[in-house]
């Protein structure tokens, strides 16, 4: 009856039975989470950490084997650092700096990325998917120490629900037999192939790509030092794929990606002497030991919308996109950031139920910047017309001796967060001369604040950032607090503070969200302003 | 004498490229080619300064 359907990196929640079983009746949850995968897990840690009770059910016992999401980005690892469990993620993963684009038999060009300074976070780490599950994992069991209401049932299968208007109801099935609970909301992130959208009947529409990946994880053998770098290979004439990206991960192991073509035969590329042969195409003459090798095929799709009635989706379940530009994983975080305040709000009562209406429309923004983005990166890695080979053959023949090709080299574009302009919890953005990368719907950049960083210090609930400027300590507008963070230019003697957040203006101040992205600035306090804008931020009209 | 512009001078190069390529769905051969020559020739009007012109066409004729 449970048969797993992969095999577990780390076996994190064993079953255990669960007193629910033994009710006689259904028990009510205020939340129910479909899915322990990082979204799922990550959105239950959110959600705990404000005291709400919350119940992931998971048809395995921990995370799956397998590198999958290798690439974690900057705002990614924020929102991790928000949860408490950003830094041993930054602590295991690797920093790159040095990108090489090569085009049939050679390097076409070299890169670095030189990263800017004053953030606390990396553009990105590379990190094997199971190490950053476990972080999330490691960091609700603190919590749960500490009193975070949050449970993780191993092997807890959903087999159908049932919607009413002001719950759901699950049936679950266990290694001891059936039982059912209730969940005043209930959330999906239960993945790409989500059987809760299946059960509700939902669409899910896009575009599916022909083509496969075959991925190798590996570790040298000797005394072999490859270098630190990300390597995307454009037709290798080595003939081990379409194109092929290298990538470095911790535990001196490589990550290879060989494009394969649609019409394979994945059971006979899945033997370890075909494997094999393309990596010896594509590295030479280097002894090392398979880890891991798997298949995929992607598609870019979206549901119609991450909200329905007492359900909500969330990561791959709600969107999918070409693993160029690392927007999965990353994206799916981004998700948990904007719903956890959200529901939490919703669920105190502070906030009326259509805030979570916001969460469809902000997310859904997102998906379509990283399905438009994943899109593009495909399409010149994979071009789908002779006159786009052709394009894309010049492009790439140019950027070696020209500098201006070569912002036409897309092999993704790496994931950065996403700015909710124009969209309907945005308040005024006053702030003359403020600069453009904090204008009202962006998420905070970080910058370098006295002995740490200015991102410490934000989020969670709302607040006032004044910069040389006086506000009171706190504003309460309805049942919502937001409280100063107060900040001077002169806390960061590089400047990158001031040039972040002032611009050409002397003083300035913010309303930041929970989830430390701007809902408002202007260059002074005023009482009847922020009061306005924080109704609106909750959805409550101005 | 005015020379060619060999640094990024394209604004949204992504959005640039992608129209760029959307402009070719369902062509032929021939009608691909076709609109590449208008192209040029709109854009060589446009620059109009012979000595870039000529600086272009030897890039060109160089790589690949």
């Amino acid at each position: 009856m449970f048969e797993d359907r992969y095999s577990l990196a780390f076996k994190l929640y064993p079953y255990e039975r669960s007193v629910d079983q033994d009710a006689d009746s259904p028990v009510r949850h205020p939340v129910v989470i479909m899915g322990g995968g990082p979204i799922g897990v990550a959105t239950a840690l959110d959600l705990g950490l404000q005291g709400i009770p919350v119940v992931v059910l998971d048809d395995h016992e921990g995370i799956g084997m397998g590198s999958r999401a290798i690439c974690f980005a900057k705002r990614c690892l924020e929102v991790a650092d928000r949860y408490g469990c950003g830094e041993p993620m930054l602590d295991k993963g690797v920093v790159w700096n040095v990108g090489k684009v090569f085009h049939k038999e050679g390097q076409v060009y070299e890169f670095n990325l030189l990263p800017e300074e004053g953030h606390k976070y990396p553009a990105f780490i590379n990190l094997q998917q199971p190490y950053f599950e476990k972080f999330i994992v490691d960091r609700v069991r603190e919590a749960q120490a500490k009193g975070a209401p949050i449970e993780l049932r191993g092997k807890n299968r959903v087999d159908s629900i049932t919607e009413f208007d002001d719950y759901v109801e699950l049936e679950i099935t266990t290694p001891d037999g059936g039982y059912k609970i209730q969940a005043d909301w209930l959330i999906g992130a239960d993945g790409a192939s989500s059987p809760l959208r299946g059960m509700m009947g939902l669409d899910f529409e896009g575009r599916v790509f022909q083509d496969s990946f075959l991925i190798a994880d590996i570790k040298m053998k000797g005394e072999l030092e490859f270098p630190t770098e990300r390597w995307f290979w454009f037709e290798p004439s080595h003939g081990s794929g379409a194109s092929t990206l290298l990538h470095k991960q911790p535990d001196d192991t490589w990550r290879i990606d060989f494009q394969i073509g649609w019409d394979v035969d994945r059971k006979e590329e899945m033997k370890e002497e075909n494997i094999r042969r393309r990596l010896d195409a594509f590295l030479g003459d280097v002894e090392y030991e398979m880890v891991w090798s798997s298949i995929y095929t992607f598609q870019c799709k979206r549901m119609d919308q991450f909200r329905h009635g007492r359900v909500m989706f969330a990561g791959d379940a709600a969107h999918q996109v070409s693993p160029f530009g690392a927007r999965g994983a990353n994206s799916g975080m981004q998700d948990v950031d904007n719903l956890g305040w959200k529901l939490g709000m919703v669920i105190r009562g502070d906030a009326p139920e259509t805030l979570l209406d916001t969460y469809s429309e902000e997310r859904v923004h997102g998906a379509d910047e990283n399905i438009l983005n994943s899109t593009r990166a495909t399409d010149f890695i994979t071009p789908k017309s002779k006159a786009s080979h052709i394009f894309r053959n010049a492009v790439l023949s140019l950027a070696g001796d020209h500098e201006f090709a070569r912002p036409l080299v897309n092999s993704g574009r790496l994931s950065v967060p996403c700015t909710y302009d124009g969209l309907s919890l945005n308040g005024p953005d006053e702030l003359v001369g403020g600069p453009n990368r904090t204008r009202v719907g962006s998420s905070c950049p970080d910058a370098p604040l006295g002995d740490g960083y200015l991102l410490s210090s934000l989020g969670n609930g709302f607040q006032i950032l004044t910069i040389d400027t006086d506000a009171p300590d706190e504003v309460t507008e309805d049942r919502v607090t937001a409280k100063r963070v107060a900040v001077s230019a002169k806390d960061d003697p590089s400047g990158a503070l001031s040039e972040r957040y002032l611009g050409k203006a002397s003083s300035a101040v913010y309303l930041i969200r929970p989830d430390q992205h701007v809902a408002a600035r202007w260059d002074h306090f005023d009482e009847d302003a922020i009061r306005a804008a924080i109704r609106t931020a909750c959805g409550k009209g101005a | 004498m005015s020379t060619v512009t060999t640094t990024p001078n394209i604004t949204d190069p992504d959005g640039f490229y992608a129209k760029l390529i959307d402009m070719h769905d369902g062509l032929s051969d021939d009608d691909s080619a076709a609109l590449n020559a208008r192209l040029i020739l709109v854009l060589a009007n446009h620059i109009g300064d012979r000595s870039v012109l000529d600086e272009a066409m030897e890039i060109a004729q160089k790589t690949g």
